[in-house]
């Protein structure tokens, strides 16, 4: 006999108690500490800050011992978390060029003020297991240098003087707020910069490959990729100047690309701009080269019907949390729908029985 | 959990949900754009319902929460434990003693009054979605009420079935203007549309609220000569033996046996208890 699925509660309760103890693993291995993770684990942290649009290292790391190294759902659980926070304000624009760089490379110049500073990259690492780091992580300590006391200028900066770069307007209008306003299309640049940097890496990323393999191709040159920490200034009403506030770590990426022009206007480089929380490289490059990919109305280029340039497109699914979702919500109940359908297909069925049998009886 | 605010949503964030909501009631059918803020439950699990019913909630209010229309499947017991946790209000599961109602994908089997909310949790709130993909152009064709392209689905249904093959979420027409897609309920539930309490929908993902007002017009589209029909499984329900309510099919054996029982718990559980059995009640009993 049939017994209707009663004790929803009950079983949740213990999905829940069960769960914690997957998490947790087996208890004769040490717990992770949050240390442990935000020092050891810091790109995934980053990953976290930079899509859960929260930078906080220590709550990342939390984060993600919860959700068990899952960093979706650590991303989700930041958002969750972010959105409850009061809001005193907005800081005044971090100034990049103010930049202690840790890492700033440039792809266009052989070497330029500042240098090439290659930082704590794998780019040049041989992807070899190391075994050691299985046996003991010792590390010997990493020789230092003195810290470059002059600041770091874009290399962007030096192609402007020379007009041979698109200038970018200034502006002084607020931005929009994607978070505190529903998204409407055509969105502008500043929501469409908001929306790639908390977008999902492999989302953003695909798109960019996309431009690189022709699907609206844009020719990016890494003008300049730079990381490391910058002041947060906020103006204070009651004082009513601008004071810091603490610090963040930043990847930016500037991108060249290809030049426009006509027989009338010279020709010139035009941009792509990425900026994302931490270290976090193959996203600001991805995300510099859909930025571009998006631009091309303004750019006065053809929309040649690529996904990357596709606004409406890549900013609705470049959300891994709603994404995510969505995706999975399809194993909740359905049975209602299933049933409309079931009874749907069944008469459907049984009126194109009745259509054919009789004309097979007269054959 | 006094570290949130009632019903987890700060007052800013309420009250913005509420214009949209007032905004909906005034615009009958019209998805009005709302700042839909990052839930504590993943989306597709009922967000926009549950900001809707946060921002509807009063401490006095007494919530009841149904998922396919019954309390105790788990996602309606995980909202309504939402509900208990954050705003502290009452709960019931019985719809005539609730004052605001969640669901998803039903709407009960009692008639609701004029002093009832029922909050619909919408995963896709466009009509015209799967017709034209572009928000900016399904905007576009609310505004000017070009809804061939609806009609033309219809029609090439009828074309290649001989009938109309949507099954649930079966597009309405509210107040004779705007095409609404009234949650994936059956169509069966169709004709509770039209109905004495405020009905509000919610999706979150989507960042959309509409409303239906009391005693509105809401007509399920369809043709003349293939008029709009609202069907169910042709038995009674096995445990109650209601003819009229909607029910779920149930596979009871290997041997592939299924029995019919109405997916409105509450309208089962009520019927039983008033006395009435259906075709395998006794043995339930037993």
């Amino acid at each position: 006999m049939y017994v209707a699925v009663k004790g929803g509660e009950k079983a949740i309760e213990n999905a829940h108690a069960w769960l914690a103890e997957e998490r947790r693993g087996s208890t004769d291995v040490a717990e992770l500490s949050l240390a442990q993770i935000r020092e050891q684990l810091s790109l995934a942290v980053n990953r976290v800050m930079a899509e859960g649009s929260l930078f906080d290292p220590d709550l990342a790391a939390l984060a993600i011992k919860q959700a068990r190294g899952d960093l979706i759902e650590a991303i989700f659980l930041i958002r969750a978390y972010r959105t409850t926070l009061p809001r005193f304000g907005y800081s005044e624009p971090v100034e990049t060029g103010e930049m202690a760089c840790d890492r700033r490379i440039s792809a266009t110049f052989k070497d330029a003020p500042g240098g090439q500073v290659l930082g704590p990259t794998f780019d040049y690492t041989h992807r070899l297991l190391d075994f050691k780091l299985a046996a003991d992580g010792g590390v010997p300590a990493a020789p230092e240098g003195a810290a470059l006391e002059e600041r770091t200028p874009h290399i962007t900066g030096f192609l402007k003087g020379e007009d041979i770069i698109q200038d970018e307007a200034a502006s002084d209008t607020t931005p929009g707020d994607l978070t505190r306003e529903p998204m409407e299309f055509p969105a502008n640049r500043p929501l469409r910069l908001q929306s790639l940097t908390r977008g999902d890496e492999g989302f953003v990323l695909g798109m960019a490959y996309s431009t690189q393999r022709g699907y609206a191709r844009n020719h990016a040159f890494v003008g300049e990729l730079r990381i490391g920490k910058v002041a947060v200034e906020m103006e204070i009403p009651e004082l009513g100047f601008a004071i810091e506030i603490g610090e963040v770590d930043l990847t930016e990426c500037e991108t060249v690309n290809q030049f426009k022009g006509s027989k009338t206007e010279p020709p010139q480089f035009s941009r792509g701009y990425g900026l994302v929380f931490g270290q976090s490289e193959r996203k600001s490059i991805a995300m510099a080269l859909v930025d571009r990919a998006l631009r091309w109305e303004e750019l006065g280029e053809d929309n040649l019907g690529a996904p990357a340039q596709d606004e409406e497109f890549v900013l609705s699914h470049s959300d891994n949390i709603q994404a995510t979702g969505f995706l999975e919500h399809i194993k909740l109940p359905h049975y209602v729908d299933f049933q409309s359908e079931l009874e749907l297909v069944r008469k459907l069925r049984r009126e194109a029985e009745e259509r054919i049998t009789p004309k097979e009886a007269a054959e | 959990m006094s570290e949130y605010n009632f019903a987890y949503l700060d007052e800013q964030t309420k009250r913005m949900i509420r214009r949209a909501i007032l905004k909906g009631l005034a615009v009958p059918g019209y998805q009005v754009p709302f700042a839909s803020r990052e839930m504590p439950m993943p989306y597709g699990w009922g967000t926009g319902g549950v900001q809707v019913s946060a921002a509807t909630l009063t401490p006095e209010d007494t919530l009841k929460v149904i998922d396919q229309g019954a309390d105790d499947t788990t996602n309606a017991v995980s909202i309504r434990k939402f509900f208990e946790n954050t705003a502290g209000v009452e709960t019931t599961e019985e719809t005539a003693k609730a004052t605001v109602i969640q669901t998803r994908h039903r709407i009960p089997e009692a008639k609701l009054r004029d002093d009832q909310i029922i909050v619909y949790q919408v995963p896709i709130p466009e009509p015209l979605r799967f017709l034209e993909p572009r928000e900016t152009e399904t905007r576009k064709m609310h505004s000017l009420e070009e809804y061939g392209l609806m009609h033309v689905k219809l029609y090439e249904d009828i074309s290649q079935h001989g009938a109309i093959s949507t099954a649930y979420a079966y597009p309405v027409k509210v107040s004779g203007r705007y095409v609404m897609d009234p949650s994936p309920i059956p169509k069966f539930d169709n004709p509770k549309l039209e109905m004495d309490a405020i009905q509000l929908f919610g999706a979150g993902r989507e960042q959309r609220i509409y409303a239906v007002p009391p005693h509105t017009k809401v007509v399920s589209l369809d043709f003349e000569d293939y008029p709009f029909e609202a069907t169910k499984a042709e038995h009674p329900c096995d445990l109650c033996g209601a003819e009229d309510s909607y029910l779920d099919e149930v596979i009871m054996d290997d041997a592939g046996n299924r029995m019919f029982v109405c997916s409105d718990t509450d309208y089962c559980r009520s019927r039983r208890a008033a006395g009435h059995v259906g075709r395998l009640a006794e043995e339930d009993a037993a």
